[in-house]
Order: structure tokens, then sequence, then C-alpha cells
């Protein structure tokens, strides 16, 4: 079977299919609406990043250090919803998956193109809202919009929610495109159990994806009516139930951590195996675990209410549901490690995003532990600790999983190959700066410091003033990795089809692929199967390996 | 929110009959457009969900205020609009049968009975809206009601909770310096026996969103209709090609449905 090896920059490609600006806002093809949708969420990244340096900076003294007490308090609000409902949420599905999902299925595009179009300029509308939010006086509520506040605050609460509403619809339909798609569009040889582990990541999200956020969507709604019409659903001035607002909130929200990390994680059973030059392991227990993932993710959502007035009888089964997520997750880091054990690791860029990935997960996931159980969280809820907790998971985990996506296909976006070197140097400054900004969080909120607050006990400052000078090296580390990617779009080598030595059938076809993804038609087989490919030196890349003839790497 | 995925039917990429180059076959993308919908359909469940939920658990909690609240719900004219909605979803269902079976211009009127059908629907709640309008009987702060009489109607029976564990207790408002109770099942304080109970304005909350969103649902899916009965009017409709007609169905049949949840629940309480 003739595999194409090469690079395709100079021919015709998708990104030279057609010119001009319109080409590019009206298209229906899955690899340029993924690549607005990356360009849009590294943007909002960008501006959510700003916000949290503004944040440490403010807390460098106990006092007010650069800003008053409502700008802080607008300031924490902005950045948790530009990150949650703007970058992390739509990140990886709608960027890589959009791109990668068709070509991993060896189809031509998703089921429905237009409506993958409408979902990323419904993605815009939200975020415009949410930027005309900012500019007509802010929101100070926290993501969460907890009731009463939210409808009380006079901050411009409606148009930041009214967006996040938008925005969810963004998130239902991208899930709906990839479900039918990878119901509809999958090769007839390709069986559930022969898909890229990827796929059954973004499958288990798109399940959540579609049963979670239109309650997100009717509890947004009823806030929006309550402060514009005052109908009290929530306001117990009027009879109406804040805890309710409570339930509904996190019924939505706890399974979105999950439409977060399951891609993440399939991102890193790629990574893994790749990088291994071995066969995933466990391939099953992995993709039947993301499924579970996401069943159990509907169960738990009152452990984020051990403290709101829920019975105590239902903290207990909340908390007893809690720990039982932690049996798939583990599940995946065990088949993930074993994948690694005897395999060749190849520390490449998206290898070491990899490795921080299992690490910072780890620590996230088992901290969350001690927010499961309920006598140790009545004590940690509501402290830095909760804090450290969900951005170790949800930086460390999906966050750093989707950067060392970008740097995985980043070859194939945009046929160019980056600069090794600089690229680690940016994947380690990362690593480091992110535990200085987080472990320091974890050991002042185990001794009390309360989140979302302006000002501290002066005791706190020595663990402040760390997290602080943490999270400029980060900033620094993604000024790095930032100027990598940029400087390969001009003076990288181009890329071979398949420089990793994968087996996925995005592979199989020139970088970046030609606007009909395949000149021929793949023959997808085991996606596992790593052991077919070699290192050709003249290609520079990965060649499918002489049938009969043994593989391995030269 | 309408339904999208029917729109994909057609010309994408540019490919000149209904399949689109993506997929291997009609069959596939026939497939395809119904899945999506269906998929579609759940999310609009889930979103209605969330308000089944608020009511039950306000009705669990103050049974006392649905059973004298419901009193000034229409019945007669709640009861016409449900047979209203029954009698559009035959029609809708007769059309679907019109365009598999190539009938042209029995599609078209059937659509615009089904989309008259409508019209009587929102004309009726429109009635409906605006006495409760007049009577001051609205959501939460706007709660004002005007009549003495309305405020005492006639034969209230006496407050049965509806779901308890203990069968002795009796569902009331908790005393003011108690907060807000959320879904707790705790044993609640002793009652009170008046015969207006309080908060009945959360009724009328919960009766104007339900109704309110599932009015919306019906304009989108009228909207959807008349510009199905557009294409059909030009003749893009036959035993070849008639999803788009088909996927219409299914989204009116789910407003349908899910009036047919909201009339006993609102109007029909004992
Ligand atoms: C083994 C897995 C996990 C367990 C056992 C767990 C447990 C918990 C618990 C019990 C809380 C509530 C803490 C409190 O408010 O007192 C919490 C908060 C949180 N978790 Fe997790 N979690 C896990 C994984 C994740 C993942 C994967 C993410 C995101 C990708 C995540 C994101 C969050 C967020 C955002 C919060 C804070 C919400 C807030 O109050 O603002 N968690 N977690
Ligand atoms: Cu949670």
């Amino acid at each position: 079977m003739a595999v194409p090896v090469g690079n395709a920059l100079f021919g015709d490609n998708y990104l030279s299919h057609a010119k001009g600006w319109k080409s590019w806002l009206f298209t229906l093809d899955h690899k340029r609406i993924g690549v607005m949708y990356l360009v849009s969420i590294l943007a909002s990244f960008l501006l959510g990043g700003v916000f949290a340096l503004l944040i440490r900076m403010e807390l460098w003294t106990p006092q007010r250090t650069i800003m008053d007490a409502n700008t802080y308090n607008q300031m924490f609000t902005l950045h948790g919803a530009a990150m949650i409902f703007l970058f992390i949420i739509p990140g990886i599905p709608a960027a890589l998956g959009n791109f990668v999902l068709p070509l991993m299925l060896g189809a031509k595009d998703v089921a429905f193109p237009r409506l993958n179009l409408l979902s990323y300029y419904l993605w815009v509308a939200g975020a415009v809202l949410a930027l005309v939010s900012i500019v007509t006086g802010a929101v100070d509520t926290g993501w969460t919009f907890y009731t009463p506040y939210s409808t009380t605050t006079n901050t411009s609460v409606i148009s930041m929610t009214l967006g996040a509403f938008i925005l969810g619809f963004s998130s239902i339909f991208t899930g709906l495109n990839f479900i039918v798609s990878i119901h509809k569009l999958r090769p007839p040889t390709m069986t559930w159990f022969k898909m890229p582990l990827f796929l059954w990541g973004l499958y288990g999200t798109a399940i959540i994806q579609i049963l979670a956020t239109p309650v997100l969507g009717i509890t947004l709604l009823l806030l929006i009516a309550e402060r514009a019409l005052g109908v009290g659903i929530f306001d117990p001035a009027l009879g109406g139930d804040p805890v309710l607002f409570q339930h509904f909130f996190w019924f939505y929200s706890h399974p979105a951590v999950y439409i977060m990390i399951l891609p993440a994680m399939g991102v890193i059973s790629e990574l893994v195996s790749t990088f291994s030059h071995r066969h995933i392991f466990g391939y099953r227990f992995i993709a039947m675990s993301s499924i579970a993932i996401a069943v159990i993710s509907f169960l738990v959502w009152g452990h984020h209410m051990f403290v709101s007035g829920q019975s105590n009888l239902a903290s207990l089964i909340f908390s007893i549901l809690t720990f039982l997520v932690a049996i798939p997750s583990a599940v995946k880091v065990f088949n993930w490690v074993a994948t690694m054990y005897k395999g060749e690791v190849e520390l490449a860029t998206p290898m070491l995003y990899a490795l921080s990935f299992l690490f910072l997960f780890g620590i996230g996931g088992l901290t969350g532990l001690f927010l499961g159980a309920l006598a140790t969280d009545v004590h940690l809820t509501d402290t830095y600790f909760v804090v450290a907790h969900f951005h170790y998971t949800m930086f460390g985990g999906t966050a750093i999983a989707f950067f060392g996506g970008l740097f995985y296909w980043w070859p194939k976006i945009t046929g160019r190959m980056y600069r090794e070197a600089w690229a680690k140097l940016g994947a380690f400054l990362i690593f480091i700066g992110f535990n200085t900004t987080f472990l320091a969080q974890f050991i002042m909120g185990a001794q009390g410091m309360p989140r979302r607050y302006y000002n501290y006990l002066p005791e706190f400052a020595p663990y402040h003033k760390v997290s602080t000078i943490g999270a400029f090296i980060l900033a620094i580390g993604f000024v790095i990795a930032a100027g990598v990617l940029l400087h390969s779009l001009f003076a990288g080598e181009p890329a071979p089809a398949n420089p990793w030595g994968a087996a996925t059938l995005e592979w199989q076809t020139t970088s970046p692929p030609p606007h009909d993804n395949f000149e021929t038609q793949p023959i997808p087989g085991d996606p596992y199967d790593v052991d077919r490919w070699v290192f050709d030196r003249e290609a520079g890349g990965y060649v499918l390996a002489p049938s009969g003839a043994a593989g391995g790497r030269v | 929110m309408q339904p999208v995925a029917e729109f994909e039917e057609v010309k994408v990429h540019g490919a000149e009959s209904h399949v689109a180059h993506h997929f291997p076959d009609a069959k596939a993308q026939v497939e395809a457009g119904k899945l999506g919908m269906w998929i579609f359909l759940a999310t609009e469940i889930l979103l209605f969900g969330g308000l089944f939920c608020a009511y039950a658990v306000y009705r669990a909690n103050h049974p006392e205020i649905f059973v004298y609240a419901h009193h000034f719900l229409n019945k007669i004219l709640g009861g016409i609009n449900t047979v209203v909605l029954i009698f559009s979803s035959f029609t809708m269902a007769w059309a679907v049968r019109a365009a598999q079976l190539s009938q042209q211009k029995k599609l078209v009127r059937l659509l615009a009975a089904t989309i008259f059908c409508g019209f009587v629907f929102l004309g009726i709640k429109y009635v409906e809206y605006e006495h409760k309008w007049k009577e001051g009987l609205l959501w939460g702060k706007r709660y004002k009601p005007a009549h003495a009489e309305v405020s005492k109607p006639k034969d209230v029976p006496p407050p049965k909770p509806l779901i308890s564990v203990n069968p002795e207790e009796r569902s009331t408002l908790p005393p003011p310096a108690v907060p807000p109770q959320g879904l707790s099942w705790e044993v609640r304080a002793a009652s009170q026996e008046t015969v207006v109970p309080q908060n009945v304005q959360l009724f009328f909350s919960v009766y104007f969103v339900m109704t309110g969103l599932h009015g919306l649902h019906v304009v989108a899916g009228m909207v959807v209709l008349f510009w199905i009965l557009l294409r059909a009017r030009r003749g893009e409709f036959s035993s070849a090609y008639f999803t788009p007609v088909d996927l219409a169905g299914l989204y009116w049949h789910l407003v349908d449905l899910i009036w047919i949840y909201l009339f006993p629940l609102l109007y029909l309480i004992h």
C-alpha cells in the first residue's frame, strides 16, 4: 500500500486549497474550523492568563498591592470564567478534536459540517458577550454565579451568563457532531475496539456534553429570568431555594470537569503509546474506563455542597460515589505506566507534557480524595487547598495535555517541525513553574487560607510570594512555548507525514493533509501497531515497513 | 433553539445531489440526520428536565401552594390547547406520510394545518396569560393578586403532602429563623393552619417559566415548519428525499409531548 511519506506544504493542501479571508470564515472544512478554534481558544488562554498574573500580583502583599478589592473580585471571576468556559471546555474537543477526529476515522469530514461552523460562531458570540460584560461593569460573583449574590450584585451578570449559555450550545453541537460522526462515519473495518483511544475519550466527552450542558442552560436561563424579571425560583425572599441553584449548577459543572479531563486522557493515551514506541497496554480497560467515568460523573455533584445545607444522608452517598471515580481514573494511569514499562521511551516534547500530566494529575486526583471525604472536606472546603486541587487536575491535567497534544499534532496541522530543544525548555519551565505556584497553595490552604480573599493574614505571605514567583516562571515557560510554535511557522523544517512513528490514520496522509484529507483511502488496522513503522532517514520520518520485514526503529 | 440537524442535508461542499461527499451513501446520510435529531431532542428533554426537577422539589416541599394556586388556571382552555396540540401532531405525522408518498399538495396543506394549530395554541395561551396579567397572578416579584376573592378561592381542600418520609408529617414553610432547607428531608416544624398558603407566587413562577419556555419552543417549531412548507412548495420533497420533513416532525412531536406533561402537572392537581 502506498502511504504518503512527505510534506504537502508546497503542493495542494487544506491551507492552500482556497485563498482569501472568506474561504476561512465560511469554510465547512473541519480542519480549518479546528484551526480557527485553536487560534480563538489560545487567545482566550492568553486573556485568562493575564488575569491570573494580575491576581497573583495583587496577592504579593497581604494588603492592597495593585488594585482595589472590587477589581480583585472581578479579576478572579473573569479569570475563572474565561479559563473554564472559553478555554478548557472547548479546548481539546473543539480545537484538536475537530482537526483530528475525521482524520483518525479516515473520513472526509465530520457528519454535519455546517453545524460545526455554526458551533464555532456560537463560541464567538458567547465570547463576545463575555467581553461585553467586562466592558459594561464586569462580574464579581465567581465563575460559579451562586445565588442569591448573583441576583443582587449590580455587575453585568446577565451578559456573562447569556454568554455562558450560548457557549453551552456551542459545546452541545460539537458533542452531537462527534457522536454522529463516530457512529456513522467509522469505516466498516474499524470496530469499536479498533478505534484510537482519543476517539473513545471524545465519545465519552460528547455524551456528557449532551446530557449535562442543557441543565446548565436552564439554570442560567432561570438566573437571567430571576435578575431581569424577578421570578424568584432561587430567591428565598420569594419562597425560592438558593441551594437548588447549587444542585443545578453542579449537576452540570461536576460532569463538566470530565468534559475537560476525558479528552485530555485520550490525548495522553496517544502520546504515551507513540513515544514509548509500544502498543498501548490494556486498550479495553482504558476505553471502558472513559465510559465508566462519564457515567459516574453524573452521580457525584453533591460533593461540592457538603457545607451548603444538603442533608447528611445525601452527603454520605455523594462522598461514597466520589471515591468510585478514582477507580477508572487509576485504571488509566496504571495502564499508561504499564505501556511505558519496557517501552523505548523517547523524551520528545509531547512526551514531556504527557509525563507532566501523569505527575500533576496524580497529585490532583489524590488530593481530590481528601475533598471527597466528609470529615476532611469540612476543614478544606473553600480554602486554597481546593484551589490547588482543581488547578492540578484542570491545569496540570487538561491544559498540559492540551499543550502536549498541540505539540504532537502541530506538524500535521501546519506542516512544520519546531525546534525541539527550545520546546523542551518551555515544557520544563512550565512544569517547574506550575509546581511552584500550586504546591504552595496546598500548604497554605491546609493551614486555613480561604479562597477568593483579597487580604490575608501576614503568616500566609511567604506562601503567596512563592506562588506569585511560580506564576511568573509559568508565564515565561508559556512565552517560550509560544515563541517556538510561532518561529516554526516561518522557519520550521517541512514536516514528514509521520514524524513520530504513530500508527493512527491521521499520520498516513501528508502534512498538512489535502482538502479531502486522504489522497488514497487508508485502511484502518490496529491503531497502536507501532511496530510496523520504521524510521526512514531519507523521508525524515516514519514509513511503513515493507511487509514481511520485522519492524522497529533504526 | 431550533433543530439544526436537518440543515445539513443538502449541497455540503458544493455537491449536486442530496448526498454530501463525506457520506458513503444516501442511507448513511439519512441515518446520520436522524441520529443527530434524536440526540438534539435528548438535550431538549434535559433542558426541560431542570424545570421538571424544580417543579418536583417545590411541589414535594410545598404541596399546599400547588393545590391552592392551580385553581386559578383555566382547565377548559388548557384542555382545549391539549387537544389542539395532539391534533397538530396528527396532521404533522400525516404530512410526513404525504411527503413519503410524494403527495406534494397534500404535504403543503397538512403543514399549513399544523402551523395553524400552532397559532391557535398561542392564541389561547395569550388569552390565559392576559387574564393572569389582569388579575395580578404573575411570577415572583410581580405577584399582586387583584381581587379579594382571588386570594380566597371557594373549595380549597386541606393541604396534603405529596411525598413524605413520615406520613404524619405535614409540609409547611420553614419558620423564618430557619435557613432554607434545600432538598433535605429532615422533619419540619409543626404545621400552620391558614387557608391561603404563603408564597403562592412560587407556583406562578414555575407556571410562567415552564409554559413560557414551552411557548418559545412552539414558536421555534412553527418557524421551522414554515421553512419546510416553503421548501415543500418549491417541490423539494418526494419519496426519494423527505428527511427534513421527517426531522422537523420529530421536533414538533417533542414540543407536543412536553405540553402533554405540563398540562396535568400544572392544571390538574389533586
Ligand atoms: C479522582 C478525581 C477527583 C476527585 C475525587 C475530586 C473531588 C473533588 C471534590 C470533593 C471537590 C469539592 C471540594 C470542595 O468544594 O470542598 C472538588 C472540587 C473541584 N474539582 Fe475535583 N475531583 C476530581 C477530579 C477533578 C478533575 C479531573 C477536575 C477537572 C478537570 C476537577 C475540578 C474541580 C474543580 C473545578 C473544583 C472546584 C469547584 C469549586 O468549588 O469552584 N476535579 N473535587
Ligand atoms: Cu465535582
